[in-house]
């Protein structure tokens, strides 16, 4: 299989791995371990509408294939990240995904058309796994209504640029988030986010991170990772983007089997900084080897 | 394409302690194939991941460098976890992922009468940083340690310039220790001081340091996942109360330049966040 791009509402990517948000800094750390280039897209670092200091350490630890992190969306804010950073970005080739991070929907309003009017920007990720500070702090994300109600705001602002949901597992029923943010308009679907976890030291009695919850990623949580993409494609008719646990190509097309039209990879760039690029160069040997001669003869046909 | 100094699978050549005594208390030198590093600074790291780690543990380990020659590089490892002791019992012929070298190292300033303070496992960058010295009579180490001084390297270190160590083995040597440190750092006003190993040797070290007029750089050995400036998670504070990622501007860093070492108070971040955490 040669031809790896693949089109989601508009977004075109030139194969199906995208970097996931707060794994991959803001690309050009990376751009030593591998061509930028080759990547079908790179989602940066969550930004907010003001630079983030974030939690207190230690928020990061490491778990049994996986790890926990609270890093609190430490960021440059988006003045800086539009300025300094994107520019750099290469992309013209590779598809650069803005992830926005709010308090309320008015801040993610705002966050989304300062974006909007970025050409280097093609497409907008919005990470609804977060606080509502006006509503007593319930998570957008937690809560159909209200993350309907954050997608019709970044919608409106967003012009031209595709809307992404990025989806929280810490939920009761995932296709009911799904479905409500489907309605409200989202052109895209990416899941899973981190899942909600904590570690403790019984010799110190503390808890392993300041923020004492964090959120779980890594090769641990790709059953249910894989459980909810099943969960959320027979859903809805938006494409989805699938991640969580992805530490190897095979683990990227059971992603795809379910019905993802794209991944994304986190955790293991930090396994290894050239993860997401030898990513793209096994995945057509792979495919090769299973027969599969474009995606859509393959994306959706598990056997059930 | 990735340069040389990318992230590559390169094998061990040899391992092995530097006494019995490294043996018993889990001190050991680990060399693996150099894939092609030319230039590296005392004081940076790399990371190394076993392949043996499979999924079932994370991260890259992060280590000081010891020692590069064109066909190896060195560290001095000591186990602290499951994943020092993975990486001290590794054979020859073994594979493991290395990237590097990283971050900053020490300063190096010939002319400058340098005293260099290590503490346990921290001689480790001492090594190279000796061994590429121009004026070698202009450094004095003062090494501190817990387990016996055979089970380092610091003999080898001695012969080439002036050295002493102590050995902390009862709760009150660490007042004794922190008073020869005092001594030692009265002669270098004006002088560069450089430190590495714990937290709390490097606070002291630090404000010993700014009373006696030296100009010190601490090693900080913050934890960390990705060491290329991604994960966040090894941040410090720096004097103007911004968060900097160790591994990319550090792990070596001036003492003025950061708010835990600077004599100032430190400030804690905000706690309000994001459940995803991220």
């Amino acid at each position: 299989m040669r031809e790896l791009s693949v089109t989601l509402a508009g977004l075109h990517l030139k194969n199906p791995v995208i970097t996931a948000s707060g794994t991959f800094g803001y690309g050009l750390e990376f751009s030593r371990y591998g061509d930028l280039k080759a990547l079908g897209g790179i989602c940066v670092k969550g930004l907010s509408l003001a630079p983030r200091q974030g939690n207190p350490m230690p928020r990061v630890a490491e778990t049994p294939c996986g790890m926990l992190n609270a890093i609190g969306l430490q960021n440059c804010g988006v003045e800086t990240f539009v300025r300094d950073k994107l520019p750099f970005l290469p992309w013209r080739d590779t598809a650069v995904i803005a992830n926005l991070y709010a308090c309320d929907a008015e801040e993610f309003a705002e966050l989304a058309g300062v974006l909007a009017a970025e050409e280097g920007i093609a497409a907008l990720e919005v990470n609804i796994s977060c606080p509502n500070v006006r509503a007593g702090g319930i998570l957008f994300g937690q809560d159909p209504a209200m993350a309907a109600r954050v997608t019709e705001a970044v919608k409106k602002r967003a012009g031209i640029k595709p809307v992404m949901v990025k989806l929280s597992p810490n939920v009761t029923d995932i296709a009911a988030v799904a479905r409500a943010v489907e309605a409200a308009g989202a052109d895209i679907l990416s899941l899973v986010n981190t899942l909600s976890g904590m570690s403790v030291d019984v010799s110190s009695r503390r808890p392993r991170l300041a923020n004492v919850i964090g959120g779980l990623s890594g090769p641990a949580i790709k059953p249910v990772a894989l459980r909810c993409v099943w969960q959320v494609c027979r859903a809805v008719d938006i494409p989805v983007i699938g991640m969580g646990g992805i530490a190897s190509a095979e683990d990227a097309l059971e992603f795809i089997l379910v019905g993802a039209h794209a991944v994304q990879v986190g955790t293991a760039n930090f396994l290894r900084p050239d993860f997401a690029f030898r990513l793209v160069e096994e995945l057509p040997p792979l495919l090769e080897r299973l027969g599969v001669s474009s995606w859509e003869e393959f994306r959706g046909t598990l056997k059930v | 394409m990735a340069d040389a100094g990318g992230c590559r699978e390169v094998a061990v050549l040899s391992r092995g302690a530097e006494s019995p005594e490294g043996e018993r208390h889990g001190l050991w030198r680990l060399a693996v194939e150099n894939p092609g590093w030319t230039k590296a600074v005392a004081g940076q790291f790399a990371m190394l991941r076993p392949l043996r780690f499979g999924r079932e543990l994370t991260w890259a380990r992060p280590l000081s460098l010891f020692g590069v020659t064109p066909e190896r590089v060195e560290f001095f490892i000591q186990v602290a976890g499951r994943g020092t002791a993975h990486l001290a019992a590794m054979n020859p012929g073994d594979r493991l992922v290395m990237w590097g070298p990283l971050g900053r190292g020490f300063a190096v300033e010939p002319d400058t009468p340098t005293l260099l303070l290590a503490g346990g496992v921290g001689l480790a960058p001492f090594a190279p940083y000796i061994a590429a010295h121009p004026r070698p009579d202009n450094l004095r180490l003062v090494f501190g340690h817990r387990p016996p001084l055979a089970a380092y390297p610091f003999a080898k270190m001695a012969a080439t310039i002036q050295a002493e160590s102590f050995h902390e083995e009862k709760p009150g040597d660490l007042d004794r220790f922190t008073a020869l440190l005092r001594e030692r750092l009265a002669d270098y006003a004006n002088g560069l001081v450089l430190a590495c190993g714990p937290r709390p040797f490097l606070a002291a070290v630090a404000d010993m340091g700014r009373a006696a007029g030296a100009r010190v750089q601490v090693s900080l050995e913050n934890r960390m996942a990705c060491g290329v400036g991604a994960c966040l998670g090894c941040v410090e504070k720096d004097a103007k109360g911004e968060l900097v990622q160790t591994c990319v501007r550090g792990p070596v860093f001036w003492a003025r330049e950061l708010a835990a070492f600077d004599g100032g108070l430190e400030t804690p971040g905000s706690r309000e966040g994001c459940a995803c955490g991220n």
